[in-house]
This record gives structure tokens, sequence and C-alpha cells, in this order.
């Protein structure tokens, strides 16, 4: 614990500090382009320079200096200063300072920075330079004239993205960024170095002149479109959510967001349930919600309901069916919609345990039918960082690329049973071991295999649980602690033949298989479900209702109404209460705070923001029988959900990254 | 007291003799070279301490001193490497050229013995892209070396294994700055590296490495044969030994020739070049050091010493001792503006300062060159070239601002010449 002084005032830093550090833990502000807390020290921006006593008679980088024992710090003297200006004078001097037409005017590190530490003027009249622009593709607009050169996008593509797709190129002057080849960023994390930029040169090109930062009404939302539960920020203008960004949480998403989760946004304003609709002489026709809900009074169902929640629904809905249905007296209730029907009398045999936080420090994982950059983007960096710890990495299932080295072990789920001798010996010696086990391996039984392997390499020992389950649906672990579980999954449903199927936004089941039967759907966006249905009623999407969602890990997360539904869409809970009036029943709750209060009394760890308590492990089962050749869920990373798949932008994306279609741009 | 014949450790330097190794024995390289290693690490850098050699790359680091920053024995299994920065690019200079291409024996001799000395297992020899036929001759003077066991497995019959790799560069000045190097044996960017961490403690893959230059390398065999006495006895103190000076520009007769260091500038010139063109009172100007030092003018240098101190006490530098020699019919601004266009060219744009600084400087440089300028924007160089110097990540922004701030302190009547005259032009145009 290295004692120094900052400005005349003595403080104690942990030891591996940097200068920079101590002086921020002293309450100082350092200016800084080039260093970024999750990347590496790079040094080249030279903006964070101070005075250091003892050391050379000049101004040193703060950033890349360890403090020692007895530094002297000086961050206010005349020769930081000077020197603050005149590397802020060089930053300005071919910058084409066109804050008026640039996006990241309001938020712009170089915008403020020159402002408090620049001079008045520049003294620079020569000509400046000029950068042609570069493709990165449909998500990020570049303006490579703003660019101040601070790599910071290139180290994360290097080093959190783990692809080599983002470089520099040339020197001096002339020293540009650029993709190599100038192809497109085609990595699922790819938009984050918009985040990154500290100046307007990486924009987001969807966004792009939409709204200035201040306009904008900023609320605390969660993602939805996988089960890592991305905390975002929501930022709306008026009725509209114009951008998604990622708020920090280290236990989650660090700072970083998947492409998927920031640009599902402008789906929510298209192909968008804004009426209710009813389905007369098998043709959807547009209603008032009097006439909706008198119809649903017709049905005369009595227990034979059943509920089919969707990907992206909130625990607050699925209880609210859920009361629906018990007053009915049934429980038929199901939001596996694709038809996985394993074991969920124990949630934490299918819950993520080492937490995404602790997979860092695993030394050998097993990835057990996921492809994990499609279905946990977020998860992916994680692993990688814990294979550049030293960890050794396996995967079964088909092959995909990882950003890390990993091993492949074969497609069939039933690899596990029989893993080679090497394999074996490398999770029996591992300190930390842990499995990570995707949907792909539950569909084919995979659970109880994946036990029986936590059992025979002990992953639950002091202080660690490396029994992993990673779900892709945002909505899954509420609606297991909810019930929301069949013990033949969507299949008892379908035997069941129910009178009234409920659906809540479920656009991934074969309503094939419910022909007879009465479907209500409540959701957002016409898709599937919307054309299956015989009454639709319009609801609210992520974005325009509270909510109380839980991740993989079992983390319950609250989200908050950043807009409202539009139309004559409402709030799920409110429609699910209508139709208890509808269909004659109570259910006990008539406000949301009396809607949330009921459901935390029955499930007390929706109360508790954070990791809800599964208690231990089953034993694995006498015989685990793992077997088939493995299919990932997600088919186009893209559009995974009803929001993406109505998103012009995932669309592009799909199409251009995905499927290699070239979109002529339009002249500009 | 010129250096006598027996004296020079070159005694090849102009190729009279061929390169190749029988040649190279006959003048005494690979004497025995077992007998040199048999003496112990510890013995060989205190040698080279005693001897006062400094290092002949630019900055004069002691490079008994630097070896001795090597660890002495790997304590985590990494291997300690050597490089050998033979990427002789500052303007002026081409002493390493002559070694090279005359006598590569003399280096790769002295690779081995610096080698063994701090430990490493191997030599890297980066050397400059545009030297082709230099690099034939070394990458074949290296393959003489292995095919007579002087290097590689048991090298010399010392028990020691060293292994010479020879590296060509791609024509980056920015290379020869030693983490530079280091990026760029690796494969990478060229592009300076931030110390703290020292190469002795990661350089070359992570491991400890030292970077000297090819005339601090090729030269400590015959420092260790003669002993660091025979070497000290040349030079003033703290400024020891023979050097290799590379004199250019207006004199009559440029050469590459080793003299002893402190030499004073006249009696160098006049013994071995010939006198400057059109007679002492026709000199100008000096840049005694290579282009990253300021230029001295000629009333101060006549009889200045040719050593490190001599020419810091003048506000210049020794360098890599290539003296580039200007008399009165230079357009000195116009050299200078010239090397400031070479800086800006060979920055590598990592950081702010350099990046954005050097163009600039070249810029007010062209115009002050034609006299297109302001008064007041001299001062404005002089500033901005403070604000480069000491802001940078490594030493090529203090090598760019250098020769302009030595411009301005001792030609800045000249300058302001120009731009009077030129704003009379102007106005006699209107």
């Amino acid at each position: 614990m290295p004692k120094l002084k900052v400005d005349g005032v003595e403080i104690e830093v942990p030891a591996g500090a940097t200068v920079l550090q101590a002086c921020e833990l002293a309450g100082k502000e350092i200016p800084r382009f080039c260093y970024h807390e999750r990347l590496s020290i790079a040094g080249n921006c030279r903006m964070c320079l101070v005075e250091v006593k003892p050391g050379p008679p000049k101004p040193q980088a703060s950033c890349a200096l360890p403090a020692a024992e007895g530094q002297d710090i000086r961050t206010d003297s005349e020769m930081v200063k000077k020197a603050r200006e005149g590397v802020m004078e060089f930053l300005l001097i071919n910058h084409p300072l066109d804050c008026p037409i640039c996006d990241q005017g309001g938020e712009c590190d170089l915008q403020d920075q020159s402002v408090a530490y620049g001079r008045g003027g520049s003294r620079y009249h020569e000509e400046k330079r000029a950068v042609t622009q570069k493709t990165m593709g449909p998500l990020i607009k570049t303006i490579m004239t703003r660019c101040i050169h601070c790599t910071r996008c290139v180290r994360f593509s290097e080093e959190v993205a783990g692809v080599d797709e983002i470089g520099a190129l040339y020197r001096g002057e002339g020293m540009q960024i650029t993709t190599y080849l100038e192809q497109a960023a085609k990595h699922e994390l790819s938009a984050n170095v918009i985040d990154l930029c500290p100046v307007g040169a990486l924009t987001s090109r969807p966004y792009a002149f939409e709204a200035r930062p201040w306009e904008l009404k900023k609320t605390l939302g969660i993602d939805v479109s996988d089960a890592v539960g991305a905390n975002i920020r929501i930022d709306s203008r008026g009725r509209e959510v114009m951008r998604v960004l990622p708020r920090v949480n280290d236990d989650v998403n660090e700072e970083w967001l998947a492409d998927r989760g920031r640009y599902l946004v402008d789906g929510l304003t298209r192909r968008r349930l804004d009426k209710p609709w009813l389905r007369v002489d098998g043709k959807l026709q547009a209603a008032g919600w009097a006439e909706a809900l008198a119809a649903i009074g017709t049905i005369n169902p009595g227990s034979s309901v059943a509920v089919i929640a969707g990907d992206l629904v909130d625990a607050e809905t699925m209880f609210a069916a859920k009361s629906l249905a018990r007053a009915l007296g049934s429980s038929m209730l199901e939001g596996r919609q694709t038809g996985l029907a394993y074991d969920t009398s124990n949630l934490a045999a299918v819950a993520f345990n080492t937490t995404l936080a602790g997979i860092e420090d695993a030394d050998a994982i097993l990835i057990y039918g996921s492809h994990v950059r499609d279905e946990a983007p977020l998860l992916n960096p994680r692993i990688r960082k814990a294979v550049r710890k030293g960890a050794k990495a396996y995967i079964i299932g088909p092959a995909w690329e990882p950003t890390y080295a990993a091993t492949h072990l074969g497609d069939d789920a039933g690899v596990i049973d029989g893993l080679p001798e090497a394999v074996a010996s490398v999770f029996a010696n591992a300190a930390r071991p842990a499995i990570i086990i995707g949907g792909g391996a539950l569909a084919k039984g995979g659970l109880s295999s994946g036990l029986a392997f936590a059992e025979r390499f002990n992953l639950v020992r002091e202080g660690w649980n490396g029994f992993n389950v990673l779900h892709f649906a945002a909505a899954r672990m509420a609606g297991l602690m909810l019930g929301y579980a069949q013990k033949g999954g969507i299949g008892d449903i379908v035997a069941a033949a129910p009178k009234l199927v409920i659906s809540l936004g479920a656009d991934e089941v074969d309503w094939t298989r419910f022909a007879g039967s009465m479907i209500v759907h409540i959701g957002h966006h016409g898709d599937k479900a919307a054309h299956a249905a015989d009454v639709i009623l319009p609801g609210a999407a992520f974005t325009e209702k509270d909510g109380t969602y839980v991740n993989t890990e079992g983390r319950v997360q609250y989200g908050e109404k950043a807009v409202f539904a539009p139309g004559d869409a409402r709030e799920d809970w409110t429609i699910l209460r209508a139709m208890a009036d509808a269909l004659g029943v109570a259910v006990g709750f008539d406000s949301f705070a009396e809607l949330r209060a009921a459901m935390i009394a029955e499930v007390p760890a929706f109360g508790v923001e954070g990791l809800a308590d599964y208690g231990a492990l089953p034993a694995a089962a006498a015989e685990a029988g793992a077997s088939g050749v493995i299919g990932y869920p997600v088919k186009d990373r893209y559009l995974t959900n009803a929001i993406s798949r109505a998103s012009p932008t995932l669309q592009r994306c799909s199409a251009e990254l995905i499927h290699g279609d070239i979109q002529a741009e339009a002249a500009e | 007291m010129a250096l006598l014949d027996r004296d020079r450790i070159f005694t090849n330097v102009y190729g009279y003799q061929p390169w190749n190794l029988s040649a190279a024995r006959a003048r005494g390289d690979w004497d025995n070279t077992k007998a040199l290693l048999e003496r112990g690490r510890d013995a060989i850098i205190q040698e080279m301490k005693d001897s006062g050699l400094r290092g002949r790359g630019g900055a004069g680091f002691p490079t008994g001193m630097k070896w001795s920053f090597m660890p002495k024995e790997s304590k985590d299994g990494r291997p300690s490497f050597l490089v050998i920065n033979a990427d002789e690019s500052e303007p002026g200079s081409c002493k390493d050229r002559e070694i090279i291409r005359h006598d590569p024996h003399k280096l790769i001799e002295g690779a081995l013995v610096a080698g063994f000395a701090m430990g490493a297992r191997a030599a890297y020899i980066y050397i400059r892209g545009e030297y082709i036929r230099e690099a034939e001759t070394l990458f074949a003077a290296v393959a003489e070396a292995y095919d007579a066991g002087l290097v590689g497995r048991n090298a010399c019959g010392s028990g020691y294994d060293f292994d010479v790799f020879v590296h060509r560069g791609a024509g980056a000045y920015i290379c020869g700055e030693e983490t530079a190097m280091i990026e760029s044996l690796e494969g990478k960017k060229g592009q300076p590296r931030l110390k703290p961490p020292f190469p002795a403690g990661a350089g070359l893959y992570g491991c400890p490495t030292t970077v000297n230059n090819v005339e601090s390398i090729a030269v400590a065999p015959t420092i260790l044969r003669r002993g660091a006495a025979w070497f000290s006895s040349f030079g003033r103190d703290n400024n020891k030994g023979t050097k290799l000076f590379q004199i250019s520009g207006h004199v009559n007769t440029p050469c590459v020739v080793e003299e002893e260091m402190s030499i004073p500038f006249r009696e160098l010139i006049e013994r071995h070049c010939g006198g400057i063109r059109g007679g002492w009172d026709n000199l100008l100007a000096v840049i005694p050091g290579g282009s990253s030092v300021p230029l001295v003018p000629a009333a101060e240098i006549l009889d200045a010493p040719m050593d490190f101190d001599g020419l810091r006490a003048l506000g210049s530098g020794l360098g890599t001792a290539a003296v580039i020699v200007m008399d009165k019919s230079t357009d000195i601004v116009r050299a200078i503006a010239r090397l400031s266009y070479f800086y800006k060219h060979e920055s590598c744009g990592q950081c702010t300062p350099c990046r954005e600084g050097t163009g600039w400087m070249w810029r007010v440089m062209e115009r002050l060159r034609t006299g297109d300028a302001d008064v007041s924007e001299i001062d404005m160089l002089q500033q901005v070239t403070k604000q480069v110097e000491g802001h940078t990540i490594c030493a090529l922004g203090d090598a760019a601002a250098w020769p302009i701030q030595g411009l301005i302190r001792h030609f800045r009547p000249e300058i302001e010449r120009r731009i009077a005259e030129n704003g009379a032009l102007r106005e006699a145009a209107e």
C-alpha cells in the first residue's frame, strides 16, 4: 500500500495502482482519451500527463506510470496545465471541429475536455488532414477525419471481443483506423466501439442524426434479447425509444451490450399490435377493447385453460396470467415454447451457478451444447478472459468459432458420457472446473448427463459451484420460478387440448398443434402467434412497462417503463385483470403494486434484487443418457425474437453479415 | 595525437581486404574467442565497464552498465535475448553499414561475447531494409560462422549455445528505437512501447532483452583482447575510446574514419576530410551527430572536442558522430525544413504530440523557408517544439524538435530577414 502525495494531500493507494488511479482516489480529475478501465494501457493520447517527483523533469503519462511510495504528484502545476493545453491543441489541429453536425455532440470527450483543458483558440493555420470513410458494416458509421487515434476500438476488438478486425494502417499523420480490407465488423459485440470512441469517428449508423443527447429521457431497463439480462439505459424522446446503451454492472454485462440488444429498438415502432383484433370467419378483424373482451367472455373454458409464456415477458405478466389460470382452476403453464422438457424440480440444476463473473475464475470449462456467441454474446468475453488466464475450454456440439482456444470434442450430446482420457484428466485435476449446458444439450437429455458430469468431477466444492445452465430466453428463470413448466413440456399441454390457450407473446410456438383451442394472444408484435390467434389483445413491450426479470444466473433485476405503449395497447397485467372480469373470476389484485406484492408473497425471491438462492444441486440420476446430434436454438443471431424480427437494422445485419447480401447504399 | 593505425579497431573499414572469415581471422577476429568467454560473465562486464565504452547508438549510455542490468539467471525459465540495432536510418549516419559490409565478423564475434556476458540465448541482428547488399554479406557471414562452429551449439567450443539471427527491417526509421525494434521483431507494427517495463525486464517476446548498437557490440572483442586500459587511454574522461566518425557534406573528402574520441573538430576535418570546401571561412554550421541533434554554428564548433560532453556543452550532442558539414552556400532553413519533413514522414503516429506536431512543424518550416510567414510565428514554432519535446512515448518527438530549436537559436536573424524580404516583395506587388 504505497503512500504518496497528490497536490500536497497525502493518500494511501492499493498496491499495483497507477498514478492516474491514485489521482482519482484523491478526487482529482485526470483528462484522458486512450485510457479505459477495461482495456489495456496504450498511453498514446498523452492527455493524462502529470508532474511526478522523483522522476525526469518532464510530465509523465499517469495512466501508464505505477504509483510508488513517496511520489509527489502535481495535477495543478503550470507544467501540467501547459502540457494539457499542448496536447489538446495537437488533438484539435487536425480535428474537423464539425460539432454542429456530429452525432457525438453533447456526449463527446473531446468537446468536454477541450472546454475544460484547452486553450481558447487555435494557432494552426495550415491545411487540415482528411481521411476517407471506412466501411464498418451496417451498425457503425465512420467519419474517420474526426479520429484522434486513441486505439480504444482496436484494443476492444483484440482484447475483449477477441476478433482481429480493427487496426491501424500507415503511420504518422497518415495513420488511419480501419477494418482490415474494409470489411464490415462482423462480430456480435461490434457496436460497443461506438460507446468507446471518445469522439465522433465511430457513431451509430441507425441512430445517425436522430436525436441529441440532451433531448433524451433516460430510463433504467433490462435487456430482453437473451438470458444474460444486460443492464441498459433506454433513451427515449416523446413516445419513441431512440436508442439503448449499456449501463455498468460488473456482475452482469460489465459495460458492454450485444449488437442484438442494442439495435432491436427500432423494431419497437414497427409491426406493432396497437388495437385488439378478432378472428371472424377465419379472418382477423380490428375490434375495440369491449368487443374483444366480450368475445372472451363467451368462451366459457371452465378449467380447460393453458398459459404459454413467450421469451420476453416479465415476471409480473406471468404471475398475473398464473393467477388467472389458477382462478379458473388450471395449472397448465409452460414457457419452454420449443418443446424442451427438462426436469425443473430443482432450480439449482437449471441455473448458472458460477455466476457470469465467476466463470472468469474457472480453470477448465466444458461448453456443452451451447453456441455461446449467439446465445449469450456477453458471456463469451468472460470465457475468453478465463482462457487467457490459463483455463482449458472444450466444446461439445456442432463446431462454431470461439474467440479463444477451445478443443472441439464432437457433435453428439452423448460425447459427455465418454470423455477422452486426456480431457477427463484435465477436469479431474482442475481446481475450479465448470460446465456450461446450453439449450442444444438440454433438448437431447443433456441435463442428467451434465449432473453426472458434475458429480464425477466434483464440480461443487468449497466456495465453488461449477454447474451452469445457460438459458436463452429472458423470461426463462422467472417463468421456472413461477412454475411455468409441465413435466412433459409443451407436449403435455398439446395432449390436454385445452379449450383456451393464453399466449403471452409466445411467438416461437408451433401453433398448428393447438388448432382445436381458442387462442388469445397478448403480445406487442404482429409475429407468429398473432397469425394463429383468435383474439389479439395488444400488450406492452419491455420498454413500455415496469417489470421484474431474472437472468440465467437467477439474478432478480427490475426494469422501468420508459415510454407508453402505442395506440390502444395496454400494459399486460391490466389486460389479464380485465380478462378475469370477462371470464367472471377474481385474481386478487387491482393495481400493479398489489400484483407485485402478491407475487412476492408467493415467491419471496422476486422481492430482493440480486441472486436468488436455489439451494443445493440434486444428486445425479442413476442413469444418465444424453444422445443425438446437438442442434443450436439460435438459427440467426440477429433475428431471435418478435422485436428483432421487426427491426430493419437487424434485418439488414442478418442479410448482410450472415447471408452476405450486399445492399446498395442509396446515394447520399 | 592522431590515432595510430595499430590502435584501430576496424582495420578493414574501407574494404581493402575481403570480409570473409579467413580474412577476418587474419585480421585477428575470432582469435581464441573461447578464452575470452572463459574469463566469465562478470569479468567481461567489469572489463567493459572499466573501458568506459558508452553506447555508440546516440544516447551514450555506458555499455557495460547496460549489460549488467540483465538478470544473472532466469528465475522463471524465460530466456534472455540480445538485440543488435543495425537499423541505421539516421540521416548522416553510415558507420554500421561499413562495419557490416566490410567487417561483419567483428559484429558476430561481438554478439557472441556480449550475449555470453549477459546470459542471452540468442542475438537478433535487425538490419535496415534498404541495406540489401549489406544484409546479403551479413547472412553469408553468419552462415560462415555457423559452419565453422563459432556460433550455434557449443559456440567456439566453449560449451555455450548461442544463436545469431539476422532480421531485415522494412524501411521504417522508428524501428531503430529499441522498443519499436522489439515490436517489429515480434511481427507487429513498429511502434515504441511504453517504458516501464524496460527491455531488460520484459523485452523481446516478454523476455529480458538488451538492445545495443552495432558499433558498441563490434568493438567489444577488441576491448577484451587489448584491455580496458588500452581503450580508455583515448579520449577525455567520461568520453573514452575510439569512434567511427562519418563526415558528410561540404568537406573536400567526405569519409568514414575511426578516430579517438574528443578530437577537436578542426583537426578531424583537416586530417581526414581535406578541410572545408572553400576554406574555413566558408563554414556555416555543423550538425555534429546525425539529423536529430541541433546544429552548431561555425564559430562555436571549430575547436570543440568531438565527444558526448563537449558537444552537449554547445547545446548539441555527439549522437552517432554523423557530422554533417554545411558551408555558406547552404540554405540553412531549407536544410532544417527537409529534416522536419523527414520526421513528419517517419513519425509512427502512435502518440498525439509527435503525430500532430511533426506535421505542423514541417508546414510552418516550409513557410519560413520562403518567408511566407509572420515574425510572431517563429516564437509560436518554438513553443510548438517545446510542446512536442518531452511529451511523447519515445525520443522521436525530441529528435524532431531539436533541429528546429537549434535553427531558431542560431539563425533567427536569417529567418526574420526572409520574412521581411517576402513582406517587402508582397507590398511592392500590390
